[in-house]
């Protein structure tokens, strides 16, 4: 795989003058690389990993399986489009797996406004013969960063010669 | 109680470690961000522990043959015939030790004796000197410098040749000033050793760490040295393997066959579930290498070049997993940086002179750690720089 996309995954905030040295290569050319993905739309965007659990009246995370019917001419498109573009609904994914076809996780205030949204704008699409949600209690870890894990404690080296 | 009476005084006189007296205050504070520790931040490959847990399960939990499993030893022969290209039979010429240190320890003692010298350069590990001392050895210290990327050249060692030299230490990749020595330079060193009829411990542990297009080269390599060289390497570095306690050395059957007997008396043999697994590390594992150099790699070039650019220079290291940058802008000593450094700061790394007092004016960074921490400590050490402008 691209080392390059490979250290923008694991840390958006290295400077390009920082990837340039780590892969041996001059800053003009990873510049250009990077613009490259963005315009072939490989990198789709940064955002921030945020431990929710840590900020105060914060969301409620559920993920939310369900299984569909597969339209002749589109298969499960019209129906991932649709569960996409909800603004509560922060990922979709297509599965291959015997018992789910969508899998997708959305936020709400609530418990309750997240099982609503579920009943009301999910299970009654035509396409969707059944829903399973999944509610989060903890996010132990996202984007490959693992939460509630300070440093210090991660470091179970000893101090030796 | 007055112990002084019934202690050996060579050993009263030893220094304690100048590493330790920095890990002690990182101990005691919070929130420290460590780039001091001296071993591989990767865990030993899966396949290995595996092989490690298989054996336990097994039961095969017995001593081994006082050298090491003859499995091993031919494992070793043929990784070194493969890596680096030297023969050593695995009946007489190989010895499977309690890491590294244990190796470079009974060959120091199986060499030296009252009034010979031993040259030992530096910066280097802290363990050659205080064993030359307990072998009744005098160790002879050759200072490297930065203006030769710290290796050793030939005309520092002649000028340090006595009648009375015995050994040579050559800690190349060099922990630590990361500091190799290419095979010219190995070339050049060897005609002054046959000059002069001295013995070689060559200290290779860093062997597989070594970065750019050329490969390590093994002193044993170069014309005419095998016979006069023990090379010690081991698991720990180049297989993620500290805490195993497993390394070796090869070298002439004469030798090996004395250190084997020292090695017999005080240790047995080498754990038995470690030299299992580093069978296992030595058929299996070259691609478990090769990725941890290359993210190593990595890593020290993001760190080196963020030194640079912040005014506190370094040569370029080309092996091991330290950097060795200059701290004189700082106008500080070594020990006053890293002092203040974790203070202020709190980052540690370790002041040069724990490696020898040549190494006043430079500090060891470790970039054995997650590219997410050596950022964080970067931009700790750049606001400290500011902060003292």
């Amino acid at each position: 795989m691209d080392k390059l996309l490979e250290l923008i995954n694991q840390n958006s905030e290295f400077t390009t003058a920082q990837l340039a040295a780590m892969l041996g290569e001059n800053e003009a050319d990873i510049i250009k690389r990077i613009n490259t993905y963005k315009e072939n739309g490989i990198i789709k965007g940064y955002k921030a990993i945020i431990n929710w659990d840590k900020v105060p009246d914060s969301d409620v995370t559920a993920i939310i399986e369900l299984k569909v019917t597969p339209k002749a001419e589109t298969g499960f498109d019209d129906t991932l489009k649709i569960v996409a573009s909800y603004d509560n609904v922060e990922s979709v994914y297509l599965a291959a797996s015997s018992s789910y076809d969508i899998i997708a996780t959305a936020r709400g205030k609530t418990i309750q406004e997240i099982a609503e949204f579920v009943s009301k704008r999910l299970s009654t699409l035509d396409t969707v013969i059944g829903t399973a949600t999944n509610f989060v209690l903890t996010q132990y870890k996202d984007g490959g960063i693992i939460f509630n894990e300070d440093d210090e404690s991660s470091e179970q080296r000893s101090l030796i010669l | 109680m007055d112990y002084s009476k019934f202690l050996n005084d060579k050993v009263r006189y030893i220094k304690p470690s100048g590493i330790r007296k920095f890990f002690d205050i990182a101990n005691e504070m919070d929130h420290v961000i460590s780039l001091s520790i001296g071993e591989p931040d990767f865990t030993t490959p899966w396949h290995v522990r595996q092989e490690g847990i298989e054996t336990l399960r097994k039961g095969h939990t017995w001593y081994s043959p006082n050298r090491g499993f003859i499995e091993l030893r031919n494992q070793i022969s043929n990784y070194f015939a493969r890596r680096f290209n030297v023969e050593y039979n695995p009946d007489e010429e190989i010895l499977v030790t309690v890491g590294g240190s244990e190796a470079i320890d009974l060959c120091i003692r199986a060499l030296v004796q009252q009034g010979d010298e031993v040259l030992i350069p530096q910066p280097a590990f802290v363990c050659y000197e205080p064993m030359t001392v307990m072998a009744d050895g005098t160790p002879v210290i050759i200072k490297t410098k930065a203006e030769n990327g710290f290796r050793l050249t030939a005309e520092e060692l002649e000028s340090h040749i006595t009648p009375k030299t015995k050994l040579l230490i050559l800690p190349f990749p060099n922990n630590p000033t990361g500091a190799v020595m290419r095979r010219q330079h190995l070339e050049e060193i060897a005609r002054v050793v046959k000059k002069h009829d001295i013995m070689v411990l060559s200290d290779e542990i860093y062997a597989e760490l070594t970065y750019g297009k050329e490969r390590h080269v093994s002193f044993a390599d170069i014309k005419g040295m095998k016979d006069r060289t023990i090379v010690v390497n081991g698991f720990s570095k180049a297989y993620a393997m500290t805490g195993w306690r497993l390394g070796y050395a090869v070298g002439p059957a004469e030798v090996i066959s004395q250190m084997t007997k020292l090695h017999q008396y005080a240790i047995m043999s080498a754990p038995t579930t470690a030299q299992y697994a580093a069978i296992e590390a030595l058929k299996h594992g070259d691609k478990d290498i090769e990725h941890m150099r290359s993210e190593y790699d990595i890593r020290r070039r993001l760190i080196v070049d963020e030194f640079c650019r912040m005014g506190l220079t370094c040569f370029e290291p080309e092996g091991a997993f330290y950097v060795f940058p200059s701290i004189k802008v700082s106008g500080m000593t070594s020990e006053e940086f890293c002092e203040q450094l974790i203070f202020s700061q709190r980052v540690a790394i370790i002041p040069g002179t724990a490696f020898g007092e040549c190494g006043e004016g430079f500090a060891r960074v470790s970039y054995s750690y997650s590219l997410k921490h050596i950022k964080e400590a970067l931009e700790r050490i750049e606001r400290f720089l500011n902060e003292k402008k």
